[in-house]
């Protein structure tokens, strides 16, 4: 099946938790909040199937404590949640950034705040993007728009976060969660042993020779000490800046570019289609990665002359990325899908068309 | 190697050494405080049940968040309360590693009540060291959820009042009421009696895990003369005359002949 190039017919929650299996995932932390449910339903079989291990746990808060203690022992680990319970991850988030420990976090997003509602939403961009936890910290943030992209994403997420010793979230919403839609899968690959060696926990005497304990920690005390850990993470977030992934439509000859990410940015790019039909000179510029934002190429296309509307599905949050990104040049109009409406293609062409009619 | 062991080598009779898996250094703990006690003893069995070198330790926070200076084994600094959350994603991560936490009241019995009632609730084949010492000690002596009723703390400075905050929570009695638990005792560091037989509640629990029982749990009850404004002497006096009367000693759960709590991981202890 995986990896013979047949096309499966997947929600996008389990086409996550397969990527995750066939990155060579081997434990998974879950617990129960809508719309992220297909996925630990889906490891609680594929886990114990592949020889690892699932854990419901008490609360989203311990389940984001198991994965600190997985991902410390180099072991390819992983958790969902949503909205509410994204908040209660950020403690465990901002540890595992703080003491550089790998681990993929999904965030199926729905309508906030508070309690909100189960339906789509990208209220939490700035949580996701910023950080989300206390202290400086950046995660790398993926932005699926597809049942097959949110496979490729989660599956190269392991490597990422192994790469640069990271956390590494998986933005999606209910959009992406629970539409269905056909995915093919990789042939399933096993973590390579050697994974994590020169860091990770597994006693002294693991090795051929014993060595000194390791210590994974976020407690700096000492005078300058934490400076300088912040100093190596804040080169590490700059490293990433290469890693940025954006898709480009029809921006060529576009006088308005539209900047929408995730389901979003699928949507749009229907309205951006049929608006192409009729004539308009307008585009889709959609980030894939959000954390780091693709600062150069909105700015490159803002010194082109281009103007610029972005469409999100929360009061305005990644406008700011985008008028920061275009600041020399451009400004960014802003259309807002509020959270608890479900957005059409339909329903974006009319801002467009205001937006590419005012010069 | 350390200078006891040299001692040795020198022709001596060598009766008290270091343990290996015991730094030798100086500790931050305050004159009196019990948690050096309770490191050596864990050091202690360490060496004796040759455990250190496949050990994956999650420490906590409060006084003992330095665990990981005095204890030379691998160890994963955990958020206040989460140790038996992280424990357990260690342990399910390296089934065949000797995995243990080590909290303090405020950590354990407050902020992680969750995590270790559902650690324990599993069967997590880890084992708990709880001190035990009726305060928040880091922090500067606030009330914790062990504080005897009419203990004055920073936080209650009254005297703790059963009306206000409610009464003393006796862990040892509550995780023993759990299906995963396989061994649970409570001992005392108060007296040299009471030393020693804290050690071998503490092996039995180190044994609940490599035995493959399911989770072990040792409470010690310990001194802080520091926040209790009490010296040394009068802080075990303390804990003889006021806390072991409402906190008795002895074993609450010990599973007898063959029986386990399931097989929660495979192969552990083989």
């Amino acid at each position: 099946m995986a990896g013979t190039n047949e096309r499966i017919f997947v929600k996008g929650n389990e086409a996550i938790a397969m990527g995750a299996l066939d990155a060579g995932c081997r434990c998974f932390f879950g617990y129960p909040i809508t719309p992220q449910n297909d996925i630990p339903e889906f490891m609680s079989k594929a886990m114990p199937a592949a020889g690892g291990e699932f854990v419901q746990a008490e609360s989203e808060v311990a389940a984001a404590n198991m994965l600190m203690g997985a991902g410390a022992c180099g072991v390819r680990a992983m958790t969902s949640s949503s909205s509410p319970g994204m908040s209660l991850k950020q403690e465990a988030i901002s540890y595992m950034a703080g003491s550089e420990i790998p681990a993929v976090i999904v965030n199926m997003n729905r309508g906030g705040p508070g309690l909100g509602d189960i339906g789509p939403s990208q209220g939490d961009y700035f949580q996701s993007t910023r950080g989300g936890g206390h202290g400086d910290y950046r995660l790398l943030v993926l932005a699926p728009s597809s049942a097959q992209e949110a496979y490729d994403m989660t599956h190269g997420a392991f490597d990422l976060a192994f790469t640069y010793r990271s956390p590494v979230l998986i933005l999606g919403d209910a959009i992406i969660g629970q539409m269905k839609e056909p995915i093919k899968r990789r042939a399933a690959t096993l973590a390579d042993p050697a994974e994590g060696r020169e860091w990770r926990l597994e006693g002294t005497g693991a090795g051929k020779k014993p060595r000194a304990h390791r210590i994974i920690k976020s407690l700096f005390l000492m005078d300058g000490e934490l400076a300088g850990q912040n100093q190596k993470l804040q080169a590490k977030y700059e490293s990433w800046k290469d890693l940025v992934q954006f898709e480009s439509f029809e921006v060529r000859d576009a006088e308005l570019v539209v900047v929408a990410y995730g389901s979003i940015g699928r949507i749009a790019k229907n309205a951006v289609r049929a608006l192409r039909k009729k004539g308009k000179k307008v585009g889709l510029f959609r980030p894939k990665t959000l954390y780091p934002f693709p600062e150069k190429a909105l700015a490159k296309l803002a010194k082109e002359g281009k103007r610029f509307l972005t469409i999100e599905h929360n009061l305005g949050q990644m406008v700011e990325d985008v008028r920061l990104s275009v600041r020399r040049h451009a400004d960014s109009e802003l259309f807002c899908v509020y959270p608890g409406n479900m957005p059409s293609p339909d329903d974006f062409e009319a801002p467009i068309l205001r937006a590419l009619g005012r010069k | 190697m350390p200078k006891a062991n040299t001692a040795a080598q020198a022709g001596e009779d060598l009766v008290f050494t270091r343990p290996n898996a015991l730094a030798d250094r100086a500790t931050h703990y305050c004159p009196g405080c019990h948690h050096g006690i309770a490191h050596r003893m864990l050091a202690e069995l360490l060496d004796e049940m040759d455990l250190a070198g496949r050990t994956v330790a999650a420490s906590s926070i409060g006084c003992s968040v330095f665990l990981y200076n005095y204890i030379q084994v691998d160890t994963v600094e955990s958020p206040h309360g989460r140790a038996p959350a992280v424990a357990t994603g260690i342990k399910r991560a390296r089934p065949d590693k000797f995995v243990f936490t080590y909290q303090g009241d405020g950590d354990l019995a407050s902020i992680g009540m969750a995590e270790i009632m559902h650690c324990a609730n599993r069967g997590e084949r880890v084992t708990v060291v709880f001190v035990n010492n009726t305060v928040y000690g880091m922090t500067g002596g606030q009330m914790a959820p062990t504080t005897l009723i009419g203990q004055k703390t920073t936080t209650c400075p009254g005297g703790r009042c059963q009306d206000r905050e409610g009464s003393p929570i006796r862990m040892a009695e509550i995780i023993s009421q759990l299906g995963g638990t396989a061994f649970c005792a409570r001992g005392s560091l108060d007296s040299v009696k009471n030393i020693r037989q804290a050690k071998k509640y503490m092996r039995q629990a180190f044994e609940a895990q490599t035995k493959g029982l399911g989770f072990g749990f040792v409470e010690l009850l310990s001194g802080c003369p520091t926040n209790w404004r009490l010296n040394p002497v009068a802080a075990n006096k303390r804990i003889t005359d006021e806390m072991i009367p409402y906190f008795p000693l002895g074993v609450y759960k010990e599973l007898s002949g063959d029986d386990t709590c399931g097989a929660l991981v495979a192969g552990e202890g083989k």
